[in-house]
């Protein structure tokens, strides 16, 4: 398990990694993408792996995540096996467009079968780098840069590989774009895998991320997504992670979102030993929208950290924010909310509530909300709640004949469905329903019973 | 079908109850009235089975069975019934949902198949029309934002949906503007027949108008002080509490 090594060690191991391996880490990628890697390790070495403790990891042990030795890749290996016959979506009727990320690679391989229209770029960040380059070099790593991350400045380093997706200005999708990341492997691995997504002026897209483990092994994947959201668009972004409870998984995703643009982001916390999200949002022009939602359902040792980040920097946007958690046997958690109103930002509104459920007196959830709000003319809220299941409603349930653990189920689901009622895809309400009563029921392992089929 | 003996409980080693005694059979309506705080609605509780209360002393039996061993769900699956004085509202919980599953509840203790949601949706439909609850509340979540009337209401719909063998219902009366209380007392008589009971928790004759007591009970700091036929209840209607006080002083 968890090797009794600090963090300042661990840093320099990692840094000397780098050193070691620079030449095959920016071997076969262009200057786009190689242009950030020194200045991020020498950041990465500035702040270090911040420990537990640190204001922005008050009760979350990242080297739970990174204290572990893993294996890395920086060349793709040859594939010898299709993974879209593997794993089929195991629900009909969630009609998507499916890719697959291996280990956060892309393999042009496994995503032929993805039927995507032609106007919507889906491939390789490493080709998009090359074939996309203007487009490319515009966004690439400019919103993790304004938040310069220990987790995300150590992806800038080390990424080799990712998904990019770009949808044309005017473009609307029919079907939402499903992106499923498997790890898998005979060897315990870390994964920096990079996204970057470009919604275009007046462009309609919904994705749907689902992260999965295949094997046993000890992962660690530290993924950095920028979505840029431009004018009028509307983006949707759902993240299911259900990795198996040894597997650590760090998501920063980091929105940027333009005049009148319309985001909803929603992460699905089921599975996964230790996992930390962090949301950044930047509402940067006026009459701009933000939806951020998460919800948890974690028992056993897992531990969950949502942090978010919504900057309204000009008047006139909103935010909405709710993150919900159920927390089982040892199972610990945290929200950190952070929401700045800048000088300037009138008629700001800006709502915030985090609400938790702790099963058991062992189960721990720490909740910080943050706003900071330097304009006077803004409507802004927010609200935390630590708490037991309803005593009262229970009783009542109980006292139709409905049955003590069905009423607790019916009682924590309601809690849940507060959260779910608000994607915006409505075969996907009826499918997380489903995931979440499963995984509510104890029924749902780690991979089976989700979108895809394990073999 | 009810037996209560010497039954007490309390909250927080503060007693409430102070050695009940009643018998209910079937058939049979019993009143009971008795000033606020007297105990009615925490013997309504206590015989529901709310955890909170700790019975520290004496019996109850329903149908031959100890009541007080069992779960309040099996309570409720035995046929005891409770309309809540104050119905607890649960967001996110739809009233379909809470009453297909009751029901299939009380049908899976009795060895019976889930219903279809064809009968149940029939069902729905021909209960809602006992106590003329608009389909609006039945789509929405268990008294959610229903006003004060409209989750007594509510109430007497879920006893129609689960027809218990005992109801206790605690003030449904109150909150009832004159046509509600009419539609819910009418309901209450339609479900009655030989072989129920019901206990009818008051403090108003205008009730009891519709619904008429075989038996009235007084409940008065814990302790049942005064038991006779219906017009008991008009006698206090006429003189209030204070001559019960007063007696039970001696
Ligand atoms: N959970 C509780 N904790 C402490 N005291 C309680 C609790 N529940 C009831 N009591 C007390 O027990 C006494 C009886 O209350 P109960 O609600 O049974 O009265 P009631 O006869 O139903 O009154 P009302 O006519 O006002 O409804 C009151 O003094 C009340 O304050
Ligand atoms: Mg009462």
């Amino acid at each position: 398990m968890s090797e009794s090594i600090d963090s300042n060690t661990m840093k320099y191991k990692l840094i000397n990694l780098y050193q070691q391996n620079r030449a095959s880490i920016l071997e076969g990628l262009p200057e786009n993408m190689n242009r950030y890697r020194d200045a991020a390790i020498r950041d990465f070495d500035r702040m270090g792996i911040p420990e537990k403790g640190e204001e922005k990891y008050k009760y979350t042990d990242l080297m739970w995540a990174f204290g572990k030795t893993y294996g890395y890749a920086f060349k793709a290996h040859t594939i010898n096996v299709d993974s879209s016959t593997l794993f089929q979506c195991a629900v009909p009727d969630l009609d998507t467009h499916t890719l697959i990320l291996e280990n956060g690679w892309f393999y042009e391989r496994n995503n032929e079968h993805a039927a995507l229209p032609k106007e919507i770029v889906a491939c390789s960040i490493r080709e998009a780098s090359v074939t996309h380059a203007e487009l490319f070099a515009k966004h690439y790593n400019q919103q993790a840069q304004e938040h310069p991350e220990s987790v995300s400045v150590f992806n800038t380093a080390f990424a080799q590989d990712g998904m990019f997706l770009y949808i044309p200005d005017g473009f609307v999708m029919g079907k939402p774009i499903q992106i499923i990341n498997l790890l898998r492997g005979n060897n315990p691995l870390l994964v920096n895998q990079r996204n970057l997504i470009v919604a275009g002026k007046n462009s309609q897209a919904k994705v749907i991320v689902c992260d999965h483990t295949l094997s046993h092994q000890n992962f660690l994947s530290n993924t950095v997504t920028e979505v840029f959201v431009d004018e009028q668009a509307v983006f949707d972004y759902y993240n299911i992670q259900n990795q198996h409870n040894q597997s650590s998984q760090v998501a920063s995703l980091y929105i940027y979102q333009k005049k009148g643009s319309n985001t909803l982001t929603n992460t699905l916390t089921l599975h996964g030993g230790f996992v930390r999200n962090n949301v950044f949002v930047k509402l940067a022009e006026e009459h701009a929208e933000a939806h951020v939602y998460g919800l948890s359902l974690i028992d056993g040792k897992q531990h969950v950290d949502n942090y978010t980040f919504i900057d309204h920097a000009v008047p006139n946007c909103l935010s909405n924010e709710m993150y919900k958690n159920i927390l089982d046997d040892d199972a610990t958690g945290a929200f950190n909310g952070r929401i700045l109103v800048r000088k300037d930002a009138q008629k700001t509104r800006a709502y915030q509530s985090n609400k938790n459920i702790c099963l058991t007196p062992t189960a721990r959830f720490f909740t910080k909300p943050q706003l900071e709000i330097y304009a006077d003319d803004v409507k802004c809220s927010h609200g935390a709640t630590v708490g037991q299941i309803n005593e009262e409603a229970q009783f009542y349930l109980q006292s139709r004949g409905i049955g003590g653990r069905e009423a607790r189920m019916m009682l924590m689901y309601a809690f849940a469905y507060e959260v779910i009622r608000n994607i915006r895809v409505p075969v996907l309400v009826e499918r997380y329903g489903e995931l979440v009563e499963r995984r509510l029921r104890g029924e749902l392992s780690r991979c089976e019973g989700c979108f895809v089929h394990c073999n | 079908m009810l037996h209560i003996k010497n039954l007490k409980a309390g909250v927080d080693g503060k007693e409430i109850l102070k050695g009940i005694n009643l018998e209910v059979k079937p058939g049979e309506v019993h009143a009971i009235m008795g000033p606020n705080g007297s105990g009615k609605s925490t013997l309504s509780a206590v015989l529901a089975g709310n955890g909170r209360f700790t019975v520290t002393d004496g019996e109850a039996t329903f149908n031959g069975k100890n009541l007080l061993e069992m779960a309040p769900e099996d309570r409720a699956r035995e046929g005891l019934f409770l309309s809540f004085q104050y119905p607890v509202e649960i967001p996110g919980v739809s009233m379909v949902n809470f009453m297909k599953t009751a029901v299939n509840e009380h049908r899976k203790y009795q060895g019976l198949e889930p219903m279809s949601a064809g009968d149940f949706l029939k069902m729905l439909r021909d209960k809602k029309q006992v106590v003329e609850i608009d389909d609006r509340l039945t789509s929405r979540s268990v008294n959610e934002g229903f006003s004060g009337g409209e989750k007594k209401k509510n109430e007497i719909f879920q006893m129609a949906m689960l027809e218990p063998k005992l109801s206790i219902l605690d003030e449904t009366d109150s909150g009832l503007d004159i046509d509600a209380l009419r539609i819910v007392a009418n309901g209450v008589n339609k479900l009655k027949n030989a072989n129920n009971a019901t206990i009818v928790i008051t403090h108003y004759q205008r009730l009891l108008d519709y619904i008429v007591p075989d038996v009235v009970h007084i409940l008065y700091n814990g302790l049942i002080v005064k038991t006779g036929g219906k017009e008991l209840a008009l006698e206090l209607e006429a003189k209030g509490y204070d001559w019960i006080k007063e007696a039970v002083k001696v």
